[in-house]
């Protein structure tokens, strides 16, 4: 298979639209966790249990289309193999955990692979949706239909009280996660974004790096979320990191203007240097691939770089993960192999851009 | 305590885990932890050791004024339904089904107002078809209050029309409620 043709099967259809906003914010995800009245919760259910509720997704929802979401593929974890497994992690379309630890896990996943809907997770149903850039409010107003399409079907375990009952006592109430990707480079570089951090985690939402361990920000790349689901209605949330998100857009767009009128040369060296390791590296780990495609992608943010497509950092930042790497070469690779991989996949990929 | 996936590192994460109703005790680091998906590196992971870790103890401690020595009464908490008791609630930090919510519920309000900025009580979506039975609890409630007023007032002619009402909204009641359930 050609690079290219890899490529076109490997991203996600929506990630290649551009959405507002999406200079900074790459994607906006909404999930929503919700459980059968009837069923214990997956992690302490029998096996039938599971198995009715998977049984329930592949007779009623497989194969079918829901308003623009088409052609909805229900698929066991039981009939992956482990790397057709990674892969789907790595895309964000299934939690580590359902590939690895559940039992009797499976996936509903539409064709544009904006929605995938879990199943037997930590909960028996969770929903995500996904949006290129800043669009909250259409991710929750379409989660919710979702929501109650699959209400047709299915009794959710709710109280009057407490709400949506979920499986661990942080999602209790809305079971609602929304979420957003950013890329931050300059509030990094200028450390600006150490000092915000607290101020925005006494809002009640969590600040993260989503590639890399602990609170390292691989990338530059931030996901902010809300913490507090009970309570609040989803709209409330939704106005709250909506709020955030705004202001940090205003501060990263501020934060490049003075990056650019102050650094004089050493800012355009440092994009083009990394610019160069990309083109050039033969052994490149994943760390640096990812400070250097935050560098370029800040690059034609700003003006230096313009014959790249901007979608070059989400879609590189998927597609050097070991799972593709590995699914890219048709064998499993050590680590010493993937860096070489990762290199001439990186080098072709450039080339493609010409 | 090396770590039990790697054999290398040092286990730093300590927690048990609950399959089928069995506990195992998982002991590893946390490269394997995010690896082997023991922590997700979903959003999930921030919170279960950051979060909860303090909470439970702050729970007893309110409630025996001694840490970590749950009262007699505690102990014996078992949810009818999945097993779960409220000990191995406290430990693995997750719910076994809904009706544990209903089970624990006198210790639940300090736990949810610590992870949700002192909240104890939903306040946004409610699923289509128990949101009409809510209406028309709700509606039952109001008619009932009526019918006693009604009834002391001795104006019997209205009384009996309210009843009336009372006995359809809650036949239409036992009908969606037998509806539900099948599926
Ligand atoms: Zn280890
Ligand atoms: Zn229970």
């Amino acid at each position: 298979m050609s690079l290219e043709q890899f490529i076109n099967e490997a991203i996600s259809p929506w990630m290649k639209e551009e959405g507002p906003d999406s200079d900074i914010v790459m994607s906006s995800r909404i999930r929503l966790a919700r459980n059968f009245e009837r069923l214990p919760f997956p992690i302490i259910a029998e096996k039938e249990d599971l198995q009715e509720v998977l049984n329930l997704f592949d007779t009623e929802y497989h194969h079918r289309t829901y308003k623009n979401y088409h052609d909805l593929e229900f698929v066991r974890m039981s009939d992956l193999q482990p790397v057709e497994k990674r892969v789907l992690v790595e895309k964000h379309l299934i939690s580590p955990h359902l590939a690895d630890k559940s039992v009797q896990g499976g996936v509903l996943i539409s064709k544009s692979e904006q929605v995938s809907v879990m199943v037997n997770e930590e909960d028996h149903i969770r929903v995500q949706l996904y949006f290129p850039g800043f669009q909250l409010d259409k991710a929750l107003d379409q989660a919710f239909e979702i929501d109650d399409w699959l209400e047709d079907k299915i009794n959710f375990a709710f109280d009057e009280s407490k709400g949506y009952l979920t499986s661990c006592p942080t999602n209790v109430g809305t079971g609602l996660r929304a979420s957003v990707m950013m890329h931050l480079p300059a509030l990094a570089l200028t450390q600006k974004i150490n000092r915000m951090i607290p101020a925005i985690s006494q809002l009640g939402l969590v600040v993260r790096g989503i590639y890399g361990e602990g609170s390292e920000a691989v990338g530059n790349i931030f996901q902010i979320s809300n913490q507090v689901t009970l309570g609040r209605s989803e709209y409330d949330i939704i106005e709250d990191l909506k709020s955030v998100v705004q202001k940090l857009v205003e501060q990263e767009r501020k934060a490049r203007r003075l990056l650019v009128e102050q650094s004089e040369l050493q800012l355009e060296d440092r994009i083009f240097r990394s610019y160069g390791v990309l083109e050039r590296s033969r052994i490149i780990e994943s760390k640096e691939t990812a400070k250097c495609l935050s560098d370029v992608r800040l690059g034609i943010d700003v003006g230096y770089i313009d014959n790249i497509s901007k979608t070059i950092l989400s879609e590189l930042m998927v597609l050097t993960q070991p799972g593709f790497l590995q699914q890219y070469a048709g064998k499993s690779l050590t680590p010493q192999e993937r860096d070489i991989f990762r290199a001439s996949l990186i080098r072709e990929r450039l080339i493609l851009e010409k | 305590m090396e770590c039990q996936e790697c054999h290398e590192r040092p286990a730093t994460l300590h927690f048990t885990k609950v399959v089928n109703g069995s506990k195992t005790e998982v002991h590893v680091c946390g490269q394997c932890a995010k690896e082997k998906g023991y922590v997700s590196y979903d959003e999930e992971a921030y919170s279960l050791h950051d979060l909860l870790s303090g909470l439970f103890n702050f729970d007893s401690t309110s409630l025996t004024g001694q840490k970590n020595t749950p009262s007699h009464t505690t102990k014996q908490l078992k949810c009818e339904k999945c097993g779960m008791t409220y000990q191995e609630f406290t430990q693995v930090g997750k719910f076994g089904c809904s009706e544990c919510y209903h089970t624990f519920s006198d210790k639940l309000d300090p736990i949810f107002r610590r992870v949700h900025s002192g909240n104890t009580t939903h306040d946004g979506k409610i699923p289509k078809r128990i949101g009409t039975n809510i209406h028309q609890k709700h509606l039952v409630k109001e008619l009932k209050n009526k019918l006693q007023q009604l009834i002391t007032e001795e104006n019997f002619e209205e009384a009996a029309k309210v009843r009336d009402e009372i006995r359809s909204v809650e036949k239409d009641l036992n009908q969606d409620q037998g509806g539900e359930g099948e599926d």
